[in-house]
């Protein structure tokens, strides 16, 4: 489970003075849920799931993941989660192999367990093909297994999901958005941040409107419908947004 | 026991994602193994081929004046290491033109000054710093060396005085060093300087690439979500171009070695009836030396990986290790500079502490407490510069940097 509570990052810019990137959020998603942070270019979703994912530290507020604080137990905290984004790219002189081993490895998994995980998970993702290709030959779509495949090597509880189809194409967007569903089926809290409103609307059982480093409006996509009297995603987002 | 694991993981995969890059293999293995030996051979060779040549040349030399001295001119003109030409007001510019490579003057009336005792000046014109004008003009400064000893002899034989009268007594010098440590004073000041030189070398581009290059290629914000803690990261890291800068180092003193037993088989040494260059050294004392590069080698790797993760990319980072590398050569310039020595106030200074301590070990002389030190001093340095790459890598400012 995830719980943020007030959380707030400010950034000191030169020019701008200070940013408010993320400015008192808080959220609750549960598992075996998909819990989705929309919001445009800008809002404050890649801040937000950074600041889960421990890579940055709030400025003030806190969350915890799986009862682990971010603040006080980091380390802990990235051990329960698989963080995937767009800035999270692979090491181009390692194979597939390598690079899900050395997660692997960096999460402490002993070598027989980690053989036996990176077995399945190359035979699930039918990456054994692949599975001894420099990651720098490989397609887009590939690479999106294998970065998939280092996020799942060490199991964890809560998957943090950063606008992962942002540029991959239809069919790669597709094994994306079906590996999230079987994520959430396997009983897994899921957060996914996208702008891309049919993403949502497929993909979410609870979403969080965000704009300007603010939730504007959380629930159900039902309730918000009901909210903003409005049937398209796109609509009950612009209406909330203009709203506030 | 965590720690060292992690830190293994890191290290591990940070050497075979080198090992795989082609730069690092230029930079690491290929430069160490053929730089040396290119430059020694083959400037040694050309070095040795030109001074040859130019020994060889039979130098065109004019007389002037001594149309009054047929004697002496006479048997000049029968040196057959030269050529002489006609005489020419224009001798200083037909010098520097190299048509000519130097110009003798024999003063008027030189024979029967000679004759009489009076004192005359022969004037040998030069280009100064021109090598073949210098061996143009040795023969000459010969003949009338030789000529003024057996003036001088004859005047004596005349008085009937005996030579040893002008020369009372003989001093005669005797080296006491073993050779070794003989070769280890000459070519130990050079040693120093090329181990810091490569050492650092060694490090720069590893430094760059597993932290600007990182940032650059998307993969950091991959790395900062595993659980292992950023200290660790960053140690795993600074091992890494740590034994790039050990193993430059290391290929350089070999192919240095290799290439030193070569010169001296091949007798590339010295030019054709020069000296010969005393090429052996001490090699407990080279180890000694290499040892102490232990400690500079952490604090170049723990700089330049601070500077490295400081930098937004390859090119910014490239940008200010350039000019450390000439900060650095600066004191360690200090090993080749006549007359420095160390003393209590240079052993606390970086870079120069280590080059003048390697070359007074390279001599054969240990000064413990100075050893001590210096190596104390240096892992201190190390630690600070490490300190640094690690409170560099836990701020936001500098990881996100854009």
């Amino acid at each position: 489970m995830i719980e943020a509570r007030q959380l707030t990052k400010l950034f000191h810019d030169k020019k701008r003075g200070q940013i408010r990137a993320v400015d008192g959020v808080s959220f609750r998603c549960q598992p075996g849920q998909v819990f989705g942070l929309l919001g445009v270019n800008g809002a404050g979703k890649t801040t937000c799931l950074r600041l889960l994912g421990t890579i940055l530290q709030p400025s003030s507020g806190t969350a915890t993941v799986c009862g682990f604080d971010v603040l006080g137990q980091p380390e802990r905290v990235r051990a329960s989660i698989g963080f995937l984004s767009t800035a999270t790219a692979l090491y181009g002189r390692l194979t597939a192999q390598e690079t899900v081993e050395y997660f692997g490895r960096l999460h402490g998994l002993a070598e027989s367990l980690l053989r036996q995980r990176l077995d399945a998970i190359f035979e699930t993702l039918d990456m054994n093909e692949f599975r001894n290709r420099r990651c720098d030959q490989l397609s887009s779509g590939m690479k999106q297994k294998v970065s998939i495949a280092r996020t799942l090597v060490h199991d964890p509880p809560v998957m943090i999901f950063d606008e992962p189809t942002h540029g991959l194409d239809v069919l790669t967007a597709r094994t994306v958005v079906g590996f999230i569903r079987d994520c959430r089926a396997r009983g897994k809290t899921v957060i996914f941040s996208t702008h891309v409103m049919r993403e949502a609307e497929k993909l979410c059982d609870s979403i969080a409107i965000i704009h300007g480093g603010r939730i504007m409006a959380e629930g159900t996509l039902g309730a918000l419908r009901e909210r903003t009297g409005e049937q398209d995603l796109d609509d009950v987002f612009v209406k909330l947004v203009e709203e506030k | 026991m965590t720690t060292l694991r992690n830190i293994g993981i890191v290290y591990r995969k940070e050497l075979l994602d080198s090992l795989r890059d082609r730069r690092t293999i230029v930079s690491m293995i290929v430069v160490p193994m053929l730089a040396m030996p290119a430059l020694m051979l083959g400037m040694g060779t050309i070095a040795v081929r030109l001074v040859t040549r130019a020994q060889q040349e039979i130098p065109k030399v004019m007389i002037l004046g001594g149309e009054d001295s047929p004697k002496t001119l006479a048997a000049l003109r029968a040196l057959k290491t030269i050529e002489f030409v006609p005489p020419s007001p224009d001798y200083t510019n037909l010098i520097s033109d190299k048509r000519i490579r130097a110009a003798v003057e024999v003063p008027a009336g030189f024979d029967a000054a000679l004759r009489s005792g009076e004192k005359r000046t022969v004037q040998i014109y030069i280009y100064e710093g021109e090598m073949k004008s210098s061996f143009g003009a040795q023969p000459i400064e010969q003949f009338f060396r030789q000529l003024s000893d057996a003036t001088l002899n004859e005047r004596l034989a005349a008085h009937n005085f005996p030579e040893r009268l002008l020369k009372p007594f003989d001093v005669q010098k005797t080296n006491v060093a073993p050779p070794k440590k003989v070769s280890g004073n000459l070519i130990g000041s050079i040693i120093p300087y090329l181990l810091i030189l490569m050492c650092m070398t060694g490090a720069i581009y590893p430094s760059v690439d597993l932290t600007a290059g990182e940032k650059e290629r998307g993969t950091m914000e991959t790395l900062l979500c595993s659980p292992v803690a950023r200290t660790h990261l960053v140690y795993g890291k600074c091992l890494m171009v740590l034994t790039a800068a050990l193993v430059t180092t290391f290929l350089s003193l070999s192919s240095m070695g290799a290439s030193f037993a070569l010169v001296k088989r091949l007798g590339l040494g010295a030019a054709k009836g020069g000296p010969s260059l005393p090429l052996t050294i001490d090699l407990s004392s080279l180890a000694v030396a290499f040892g102490m590069m232990l400690p500079m080698a952490l604090f170049f790797s723990a700089t330049m990986l601070a500077i490295g993760l400081f930098s937004r990319t390859t090119k910014e980072a490239h940008s200010y290790l350039q000019p450390l590398l000439i900060v650095t050569i600066m004191p360690a310039v200090a090993s080749l500079l006549p007359g420095v020595e160390l003393n209590s106030r240079l052993a606390l200074i970086p870079v120069v502490n280590v080059s003048l301590l390697c070359k007074e070990i390279l001599s054969g002389t240990y000064h413990w407490n100075y050893i001590a030190l210096i190596f104390g001093s240096t892992c201190v340095y190390a630690g600070v510069a490490l300190a640094a790459a690690v409170a560099m890598f836990k701020r936001e400012s500098v990881l996100f940097r854009t």
